[in-house]
């Protein structure tokens, strides 16, 4: 349905004295999904997670500009086509309940969405009572505004907003933390209704165990690029590739619990090499030379010159 | 259990605005009189006026007995508060009326020209900030800031002026003076003959308060379009006109509509030197009249007037919150 | 804990928020701070040529002294030209060196009127802050009753009760602009009473006036600066407004409000010089004070000027 190759997405920005810089924020970034599966994107903040849905979305600021290639089913996605099939056949559930107008009715705002995707005005309000219905949410709670929401009402209406929409690729941005553990759990289970649905989902997060929860496949990202895809079963069977990826599930409290030393490099000093090599125990004279591709490795993928069959 | 709710908290409101305003009033009484009482202005005197060669010491020492004067200043105070309370606020020396009166004739012919100005200023701060806020930046943006910051250095008597030159003088597409043709009885003046004398004045006016409400709409607008509401509402395919429409007008109306209640203070003393360039017989006019020809009363009658006017500027305000935002409730805090 | 490890591994890459550069590179460090001092240069410029300006104004009638002052019948109502930059009146006067005498009399007055205002407002909003409880409550009350009254009305009252002329302007405007300034100020102190050195004086038993003197000042005067140069326009423009309605500064003192109210008299006869003129010239010191003001907040304070 989608897939992404050698993404890069580069600011221009005016540092004092209106001098020019670029800044590559995302650099060979690959990933594909396909209609009826979650795939999770992993990764610590500044790995290009969110911004890699703005790009989807065609939403990037101004001064961003675009590298490699977008294909959704079969078609180049030019940001003319993103800005065509957003809210439409693309649909992002936002983080939390501030990406919802304050002054605006739930109900109105669902509304809005529902008709934003192509809905007569009529259709659309039955599909928000529909999709109201569906996750147990009052016809009183059309009428409220965002604050009056509890948490796990304002998740089921945020979900709610892609559902209206029919859209075939929905894209959950960090829809966990936070949360009560209850709702978390719902909230992943409503996004697995999606992809059995018949819809690709791509679940954006670094809670790697929601992630295991529902995901068949994780993307893992670092510093802007795509070091390994890997089956959600992978992890449990210690079937992972590349060595950040192993560090990350080291990390967890219920494994070993030792945090992955050092930082990702700054997108102004990516090293010539690997980006991860400067805090890799298997580091060598070719992962400083050369940027390693992404290879097929054990079905799954990984951008690693040592990683082994 | 809403509508009780709701009338209590509009029973709290009412009951705190009415206490709040008697307290001011109360303020305002004791400023205005101890004011008066320590200016070197001989009120004997400035009621007598030029007539002072034809009065006997004796005469003035009646007068002076008559008004009080004689008595300790507090009890002078509570003697003046007292006939305050009972709605007399004395008569005007330069009108020969009572002051009650003045000020409402002077006040009606002043409304229609504050009214005209208060919207045309609201609509168009309004509007221009909208657009010099969405299109950031770009030339029309810097064209309306420079526009704005101009206007709030400007002398409003000199734009007042600057306007009477254009449209009077040299078009001659306005009348030069006053509320009515010369020579026109108040009575015969026909409606298009006051909106043709009301509409300059007005405009000049509305002048003055452009400048801030676009500046402050322009910022918030600004704020707003960088907020994740937004930001989500274009990833829905929301054109930037209809996030405006939908989104940026709902939230940019509250603090347009507070500034705007707040402009009536500045409103009313632009009033005042507006109604002075153009010769329009209002409270300002009068205000001004008061203060030149010593007419004590009529002077602490709209200093009394004008910040009953404010006040209700402000409590206008405070009723608008909750009719926009949903989260502010009347006589309560923000529930948040 | 796994959100914690993550983000704690993280270097900032938000594109949005300004690069802290890299601190080592000595060449690009160089070339910042001589940007910034490019930038601090162009402020103190900025500076300099509207205090000279302004300066220019206020001294300019002792250097044009009397001359083209004095009637001349045969030169009168002339329009603007090479000889009268802003033409000439009903008594053949040069208008630009009537429209000087009298700006430069309306700053004086102005000037005097707004450091009058800002001394009040510094004292109440210290007081305020320093001593809290019922001082600050009081003074609290009196701003907000200054705020329930229209500025103007409030002027002309305060300017017709003690007597009106040059002392009635300048009383009236000084007397209603302190209050903006003394919020500041209070709030500042406010800031500053929280801040832990000055807790630790309070705990060592120094009193109010000797925190105040000691902690508050070398903080506040910077604000102050900027709000009384701030305060000059606002003054300026009221100054002007009294004297234009007539209840300010007497007709035989020609200040600039006087000269924009007698052009009222001559408007239909179509010399607009008389009025428009002037009034340039006002609007253009009032914007240089504007301008003088943020170009010394954005020197003694960058933080608040980084557009």
């Amino acid at each position: 349905m989608l897939s992404i190759s050698n993404l890069g997405v580069t600011f221009t920005q005016y540092d004092q004295g209106l001098r020019r810089k670029q800044l590559a924020v995302i650099t060979d970034l690959d990933l594909d999904v396909k209609a009826g599966e979650v795939v999770a994107v992993v990764g610590a903040s500044g790995s290009g997670k969110s911004l890699l849905a703005h790009a989807l979305l065609g939403i990037l600021p101004e001064n961003a500009a675009l590298s490699g290639t977008m294909r959704f089913k079969g078609e180049i996605l030019t940001p003319e086509r993103c800005r065509a099939l957003r809210g439409k056949t693309i649909a992002l559930i936002p983080q939390s309940i501030g990406y919802l107008d304050p002054l605006m009715t739930v109900g109105g705002q669902v509304q809005r969405v529902a008709q934003l995707a192509g809905r007569a005005k009529a259709e659309a309000s039955a599909s928000v009572s529909k999709t109201f219905a569906r996750y147990n949410l009052s016809e009183t709670v059309r009428d409220r505004y965002p604050f009056q929401l509890s948490g796990g009402m304002a998740r089921r209406v945020l979900v709610s907003t892609a559902v209206v929409t029919q859209a075939q690729l929905v894209i959950a941005d960090e829809p966990t933390p936070g949360l009560h553990p209850d709702v978390v759990v719902e909230t992943l289970n409503h996004l697995r209704e999606l992809a059995v649905e018949g819809r690709g989902v791509i679940l954006i997060t670094h809670d790697i165990e929601a992630a295991l929860q529902i995901a068949d496949r994780v993307a893992v990202f670092y510093a802007g690029t795509t070091v390994e895809i890997a089956a959600a079963k992978d992890f449990l069977s210690g079937n992972l590739r590349h060595p950040y990826t192993q560090a990350l599930w080291r990390s967890l409290p219920q494994n070993e619990f030792i945090p992955v030393p050092g930082n990702q490099p700054s997108p102004e000093q990516l090293p010539v090499g690997c980006l991860f090599s400067d805090r890799c125990d298997w580091v060598s004279e070719t992962c400083t030379a050369e940027r390693p591709q992404l290879r097929e490795l054990r079905s799954g993928w990984v951008r690693c010159v040592h990683a082994k069959g | 259990m809403r509508i009780k709710a709701l009338l209590i908290g509009a029973t709290i409101f009412a009951a705190q605005k009415l206490l709040r305003l008697g307290l001011l009033l109360i303020a305002v009484a004791v400023f205005t009189f101890v004011l008066l009482s320590l200016s070197p202005i001989d009120p004997v005197k400035a009621y007598i006026g030029a007539d002072m060669m034809q009065i006997s010491p004796e005469q003035q020492a009646l007068i002076a007995e008559r008004w009080g004067l004689d008595q300790p200043i507090w009890s002078r105070f509570l003697d003046w508060l007292g006939q305050l309370l009972q709605g007399n606020m004395g008569t005007s020396l330069v009108f020969n009326q009572p002051v009650s009166q003045v000020i409402a004739l002077r006040f009606q012919a002043s409304l229609q020209m504050l009214a005209i100005a208060w919207f045309l200023s609201g609509l168009l701060g309004l509007g221009l900030g909208i657009i010099a806020g969405a299109l950031q930046g770009r030339w029309i943006d810097r064209l309306i800031r420079l526009y704005a910051y101009t206007l709030a250095s400007s002398p409003t008597f000199w734009v007042a002026l600057l306007l009477l030159i254009v449209f009077a003088v040299s078009f001659k597409v306005a009348p030069i003076c006053c509320a009515a043709p010369p020579g026109v009885l108040s009575g015969n003046v026909t409606f298009w003959q006051h909106l043709h004398h009301l509409l300059l004045p007005a405009v000049a006016l509305s002048i003055i308060g452009i400048a801030n409400i676009t500046l402050h709409t322009r910022q918030k607008l600004i704020d707003v379009l960088h907020s994740d509401y937004v930001l989500f509402a274009q990833a829905q395919g929301e054109s930037l006109w209809n996030i405006i429409r939908y989104h940026g007008f709902r939230n940019i109306l509250l603090p347009a509509i507070t500034l705007q209640f707040a402009s009536l203070s500045e409103l009313f003393g632009g009033s005042v030197l507006v109604e002075q360039v153009f010769a329009y017989p209002g409270l300002g006019e009068a205000t001004v009249q008061a203060a030149l020809r010593s007419d004590i009363p009529l002077l602490v009658g709209i200093v009394f007037f004008s910040a009953l006017f404010v006040y209700t500027g402000n409590t206008l305000a405070d009723l608008a919150y909750p009719l926009i935002d949903p989260r502010i409730q009347l006589g309560g805090q923000r529930s948040l | 804990m796994i959100l914690m490890t993550l983000i704690a591994n993280a270097p900032n890459r938000s594109p949005k928020g300004s690069p802290n550069g890299s601190p080592k590179s000595s060449p690009k460090s160089s070339l910042k701070a001589w940007r910034q001092n490019n930038r601090r240069q162009q402020t103190i410029t900025a500076i300099a040529i509207g205090s000279i300006f302004l300066l220019g104004i206020i001294v300019s009638p002792w250097f044009l002294g009397e001359s083209g002052l004095t009637t001349v019948l045969t030169d009168r109502n002339q329009p603007p030209s090479w000889a009268h930059l802003f033409g000439t009146d009903w008594l053949g006067r040069d208008m630009l060196r009537r429209s000087l005498h009298g700006l430069s009399l309306s700053l004086r007055v102005g000037l005097l009127a707004a450091s009058i205002s800002a001394v009040i407002g510094t004292g109440l909003g210290l007081a305020a802050g320093t001593f809290g409880g019922w001082v600050d409550a009081v003074i609290i009350w009196i701003v907000d009753v200054f705020f329930s009254l229209p500025h103007l009305v409030l002027l002309i009252l305060i300017a017709f009760a003690v007597g009106g002329g040059t002392q009635g302007v300048i009383i009236a405007v000084a007397l209603t602009h302190w209050t903006s300034l003394a919020r500041v100020i209070r709030a500042e102190v406010l800031q500053l009473s929280n801040a832990d050195y000055v807790q630790l004086s309070r705990h060592l038993g120094k009193p109010s006036l000797w925190i105040a003197r000691h902690h508050m000042v070398p903080h506040i005067v910077p604000q102050l600066l900027v709000g009384l140069i701030l305060l000059f326009p606002h003054a300026i423009l009221h100054e002007a407004a009294l004297s234009f309605v007539g209840i300010g500064l007497s007709p035989h003192l020609p200040a600039i409000g006087i000269i924009l109210a007698e052009s009222m008299r001559h408007l239909s006869t179509g010399y607009w010089w008389l009025g428009v003129m002037p009034g340039v010239l006002l609007l253009i010191s009032v914007k240089a004070f504007d301008w003088l003001g943020e170009n010394v907040r954005s020197l003694l304070d960058p933080k608040t000027s980084q557009e």
